[in-house]
C-alpha cells in the first residue's frame, strides 16, 4: 500500500478542511473557554458532524455509518488538528466505535453504534488511575457480585468524561496490578448509580473528567468483550486512540509550524526579515524534517490499522511517540521564533502549545511508546 | 494470480537458484564486501564474481533502468518486490558503484541515446568504474566557485586544474568532472558537466588518509589532460548543453544525497543496532531490560527517528511516484538520514565500552566498529554538508528570504 492518501482520501479531508476553517477555527475554541462553556464543545456543531458522516466515520454502513476506515478518521483527526476544533470524535468516534465494533456483542453493537454514527450517544474511555498513562497498573475493582459486577476506583484524565452518556472503563477482575491478565472492559451508563463526575477543564480549555466508581453495579451484559481478558483489547483500542491523537498533533504541529514560517517572512528586525538569519533557517529546516517524520508515521499507523488492526500496536507507538516528539518541538519553537507577541493570549499560538502539551501527554507520551518500542526489541 | 504475484513467485525462484550461497549474508562485511567493479577490480571471491554475473545478465544490477542499457526495466513495484525477495535471501548487492548511484540517473535525464547506449551498459555490467570530480580546495560547500579549466582545442578539450576529495579516484577508470568553459560568464552559467578516461598521462590521483585510517579518497590533478570531442561517433564527451552542466550537477546530487541519507536507515552499510550491542556488552537486568536507563532511553528515540525516517523515505518515493513529490526533499532526506547515521554510531560506541576502542587486533576485527564510527563523520559532509542541506530546506521548501 503506497504512503499516500487515496483520491477519497484527500476529498474527504478538502472538504474537512474547507468546513472546519469556516466553522470551527480557533476562534471557536477560544470562545468556549472564554464562556466557560458547560459542555466545551459545541453541539450543533457536532450534530453537523454527524451529519456529513464524520461521527459514524469507522461505523460500518449497515449501522448507518461511513465505513471510510482508520485513515479516513485521521484525515478528520488531522485537520481537527489544524484548528484545534473541540469536539467529541476522538472519544466517541474513535475509540467507543472502535471498541463497540471490534469487541462490541451482536446486541451491543446493534444498540450503540446506530446512535454513535446520528451523533446522538456520548462515549468516555476510562483507564488511568496515575498521573502517568500504565494501563497494566489498572487497580480498580471489578468484583464479582452475584451474577454481575461490582465495580469500584478512581479514574483520571477521561477526555470528555464530563459529557459522557456511557463510560467504557477497565477494571481489574483479577490478578494483580502491573499484570495485564485480569483486566475486563465494562460498558457502563454515566447516570449509573456510585457514578460521579467532576469534570476537570485542562491546560488546553479542552475537557476531561476524574470519575469515581464506588460500587457500581454491571451486570454480565454490560462486559465488553473477554473477562479477564481484556488487556489486548484495551491496547487495540488505545492504539486506535494514539494513531487519532498522532493525526491531530500533525495537523496542530503543521499548523504552527507554518504560522511561524509566515511569520519569519513578515517580521523584520536589524532592517530585514527575521527568516534571513541563518539561525532560524536552520532551526526551521530542522523542524519541518521532524514534522516530515511524525506524518510519515502517522499515515503508516493508520493503514496498518486497516489492513491488520491486530497488528498495528507497535507502529501505533511508533506515530504517538514520534507525533508527540515532533509536535511539541513545533509548539516551543513556534512561541520562541515568534518572541514576545508569541507569549500574549490574544495570539493563537498559545492555544496550539497547550493542546499539543494535553495531547502527548493522553494514552502515554513519548518515552512511554518508544520505551515499548525498546521492549519489543529486547533491551 | 496478479502480474506482481506471478513476478514475485518467479523472482524468488530465480534468487534460490542462482544466488550463491556465500553471497547470503548481506550487511554482515559492511563496506568492505561492496562490489564496486571496474577495470581494476579484483573480486574477493568466485561467488562474488558469479553473482554480479548472473545479476547483470538479468539487468538487476541496476533493475530499474530500461532494458536497452542493461537494465532491468522493471516498475517501481517490481523493483520493490525484487529488493524484498533479496532481502528475504539476505543477498548482497551484487554490484554498487557511483556509476550507478550518481552517473547513471543524471545520463538518463540528460544524456543523448548515444551517450546512454555508450556508457551504461559497462556500468550495469559493473566493467567500468567511475569517480566524482566536484569538490576542489576551494570550492566546496560553494561549489559553483569552481575553477578547473577547460578549454576548446577543436577536436578535443583540454583539462587543467585540481579536483580533491575525489572518492575511489585510485581505482576508478573514469571520471565525470565539472570543469569551467566560460570564465567570463558568471558564477553559474560557465560550467560544463565532462567525461573524461582516467587512464591517460594528464589525470594523477594521490590518496589521503582518513581519521577512520583508511585512503578511500584522492587529490586528483589534471595536468593538460584531454577528453576527444566525441568518445565514439556520436557519443558527446559533454554531458547536457555545454556551459549548462551546474543543470546536470544538482540533478546529479539530489541521486547522491538521498542515496547518502538512505544510509541512515542502514539499508546499505547495515550494521549492528544499537539496541544489540547494549544488551550484549552491559547485559540485562532481572526485568529482562538494559540497566542502564538513560542510554536505553536514547537508543529508544533513535528506534523511534530510525523507523519513522525509514518510512518518510517511502513515503516520498511515493509521493514522488504520483507526481505530488517536493525536489528539494532529497536534502531533507539526506540532513537527517545521516545526522540520524551519525547518532547511532555513537550510541553503539556509547554502548560498546571500552571493548570497541581496540584500534587493531582479532577481538574488534582492527577496530571495526570505531573506524565505521569515525566514517560517519563523513556522511554529514560528503554531498554537501549538514548546513548547506538546511539551506536548501529553508530557501527551496520554506522559501524564507536568501541570506
Ligand atoms: C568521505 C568524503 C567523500 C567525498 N567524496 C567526494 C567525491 O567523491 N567527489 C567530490 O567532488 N567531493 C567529495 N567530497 C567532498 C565534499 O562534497 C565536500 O567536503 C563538502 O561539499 C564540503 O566542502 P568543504 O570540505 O570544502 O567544506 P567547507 O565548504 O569549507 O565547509 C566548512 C564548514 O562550513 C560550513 N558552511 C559552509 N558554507 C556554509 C553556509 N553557506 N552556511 C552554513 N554553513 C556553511 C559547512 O557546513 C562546514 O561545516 C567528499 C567528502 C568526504 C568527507
Amino acid at each position: 500500500m503506497p504512503l499516500v492518501l487515496t483520491e477519497e482520501q484527500e476529498m474527504l479531508r478538502d472538504a474537512a478542511r474547507g468546513f472546519l476553517d469556516a466553522k470551527a477555527p480557533v476562534s471557536a475554541l477560544r470562545k468556549l473557554r472564554d464562556t466557560n462553556d458547560p459542555d466545551g464543545f459545541s453541539r450543533d456543531l457536532w450534530k453537523e458532524m454527524a451529519e456529513m458522516g464524520w461521527a459514524g466515520i469507522l461505523v460500518d454502513e449497515e449501522f448507518g455509518g461511513a465505513d471510510f476506515g482508520f485513515v479516513g478518521a485521521g484525515v478528520l483527526a488531522e485537520e481537527m488538528g489544524r484548528t484545534l476544533t473541540a469536539s467529541p470524535f476522538l472519544s466517541t468516534s474513535v475509540l467507543a466505535a472502535t471498541a463497540l465494533k471490534k469487541l462490541g456483542s451482536d446486541a451491543q453493537r446493534q444498540q450503540s453504534l446506530p446512535k454513535i454514527a446520528a451523533g446522538e450517544m456520548l462515549y468516555a474511555l476510562a483507564v488511568d488511575e496515575g498521573a502517568k498513562h500504565a494501563p497494566a497498573k489498572t487497580a480498580m475493582a471489578a468484583e464479582k457480585h452475584g451474577n454481575g459486577f461490582r465495580l469500584s476506583g478512581d479514574k483520571t484524565f477521561i477526555a470528555d468524561g464530563h459529557v459522557a452518556d456511557k463510560i467504557i472503563v477497565a477494571a481489574r477482575s483479577a490478578g494483580a496490578p502491573g499484570e495485564e491478565q485480569g483486566l475486563t472492559l465494562f460498558l457502563v451508563d454515566a447516570k449509573s448509580n456510585g457514578v460521579s463526575v467532576e469534570r476537570t477543564q485542562m491546560v488546553d480549555s479542552r475537557n476531561a473528567a476524574r470519575i469515581r466508581f464506588d460500587g457500581v453495579e454491571a451486570t454480565g451484559d454490560d462486559v465488553l468483550g473477554e473477562v479477564d481478558g481484556g488487556y489486548a483489547a484495551l491496547e487495540g483500542v488505545l492504539g486506535a486512540g494514539r494513531a487519532g491523537l498522532a493525526a491531530e498533533m500533525s495537523g496542530a504541529a503543521q499548523t504552527a509550524f507554518k504560522m511561524t514560517v509566515d511569520y519569519l517572512k513578515e517580521r523584520k528586525q536589524f532592517g530585514t526579515e527575521i527568516g534571513r538569519f541563518q539561525a532560524l533557517q536552520h532551526r526551521a529546516a530542522h523542524l519541518y524534517s521532524e514534522i516530515e517524520l511524525a506524518k510519515s508515521a502517522t499515515l503508516k499507523a493508520l493503514q496498518e490499522l486497516d489492513e491488520s488492526y491486530d497488528m498495528a500496536g507497535v507502529v501505533c507507538s511508533l506515530a504517538k511517540a514520534k507525533a508527540g516528539a515532533a509536535a511539541k518541538l513545533a509548539s516551543q519553537e513556534a512561541v520562541q521564533m515568534h518572541g514576545g507577541i508569541g507569549m500574549t493570549d490574544e495570539y493563537d499560538i498559545g492555544f496550539y502549545m497547550k493542546r499539543i502539551r494535553v495531547a502527548q501527554e493522553m494514552f502515554g507520551d513519548p518515552a512511554f511508546h518508544a520505551d515499548r518500542i525498546a521492549r519489543l526489541r529486547g533491551y | 494470480m496478479s502480474d506482481l504475484e506471478t513476478f514475485r513467485k518467479e523472482t524468488r525462484a530465480w534468487l534460490e537458484e542462482n544466488c550463491p550461497k556465500e553471497m547470503r549474508d548481506a550487511g554482515a562485511g559492511g563496506e568492505d564486501a561492496i562490489c564496486w567493479g571496474g577495470k581494476r577490480w579484483t573480486f574477493q571471491s568466485e561467488a562474488q564474481k558469479i553473482w554480479l554475473q548472473r545479476m547483470a545478465a538479468k539487468g538487476w544490477t541496476v533493475p530499474a533502468w530500461p532494458k536497452e542499457y542493461g537494465g532491468g526495466g522493471l516498475s517501481r513495484d517490481e523493483v520493490k518486490i525484487l529488493k524484498a525477495e533479496m532481502r528475504r535471501l539476505r543477498a548482497r548487492s551484487p554490484l554498487e558503484s557511483f556509476g550507478i548511484w550518481m552517473l547513471g540517473p543524471a545520463l538518463l535525464k540528460y544524456g543523448t541515446h548515444e551517450q546512454k547506449a555508450h556508457f551504461l551498459p559497462p556500468i550495469a555490467r559493473g566493467e567500468i568504474r567511475w569517480c566524482q570530480g566536484y569538490s576542489e580546495p576551494n570550492a566546496g560547500s560553494d561549489l559553483a566557485s569552481l575553477q578547473c579549466k577547460c578549454e576548446d582545442k577543436g577536436d578535443h578539450w583540454l583539462i587543467n586544474g585540481q579536483k580533491i576529495w575525489t572518492s575511489y579516484a585510485d581505482e576508478s577508470d573514469w571520471i565525470f568532472v565539472l570543469v569551467r568553459t566560460d570564465p567570463s560568464a558568471t558564477k553559474h552559467t560557465g560550467i560544463s558537466f565532462i567525461l573524461v578516461d582516467m587512464g591517460q598521462e594528464g589525470v594523477s590521483t594521490k590518496p589521503i588518509k582518513l581519521i577512520s585510517g583508511k585512503s578511500p579518497f584522492c587529490e586528483t590533478f589534471f595536468d593538460d589532460a584531454t577528453a576527444p570531442k566525441e568518445h565514439a561517433p556520436g557519443v558527446s564527451a559533454i554531458v547536457g548543453e555545454l556551459n549548462k552542466g551546474w543543470d546536470v550537477a544538482k540533478y546529479l546530487l539530489t541521486h547522491e544525497r538521498e542515496m547518502i541519507g538512505a544510509g541512515g536507515s542502514g539499508s546499505l552499510f547495515a550494521a549492528r543496532s544499537p539496541g544489540e550491542i547494549a544488551a550484549q556488552k552491559s547485559g540485562l537486568g532481572d526485568d529482562g531490560r538494559l540497566e542502564d536507563t538513560l542510554l536505553r532511553g536514547k537508543i529508544a528515540e533513535a528506534d523511534v527517528d530510525g523507523w519513522a525516517f525509514m518510512l518518510t523515505m517511502e513515503r516520498m518515493k511515493d509521493e514522488a511516484k504520483t507526481g505530488q513529490g517536493v525536489g528539494a526533499n532529497s536534502s531533507m532526506l539526506k540532513y537527517y538520514g545521516t545526522e540520524l547515521n551519525k547518532r547511532r554510531f555513537e550510541l553503539m560506541m556509547d554502548a560498546g565500552g571500552s571493548d570497541e576502542l581496540e584500534w587493531e587486533g582479532e577481538r574488534t576485527r582492527d577496530g571495526k566498529l570505531a573506524r565505521g564510527w569515525l566514517r560517519t563523520k563523513a556522511n554529514s559532509i560528503e554531498g554537501g554538508t549538514s548546513e548547506v542541506q538546511l539551506n536548501i530546506i529553508a530557501k527551496r521548501i520554506l522559501e524564507l528570504p536568501g541570506s
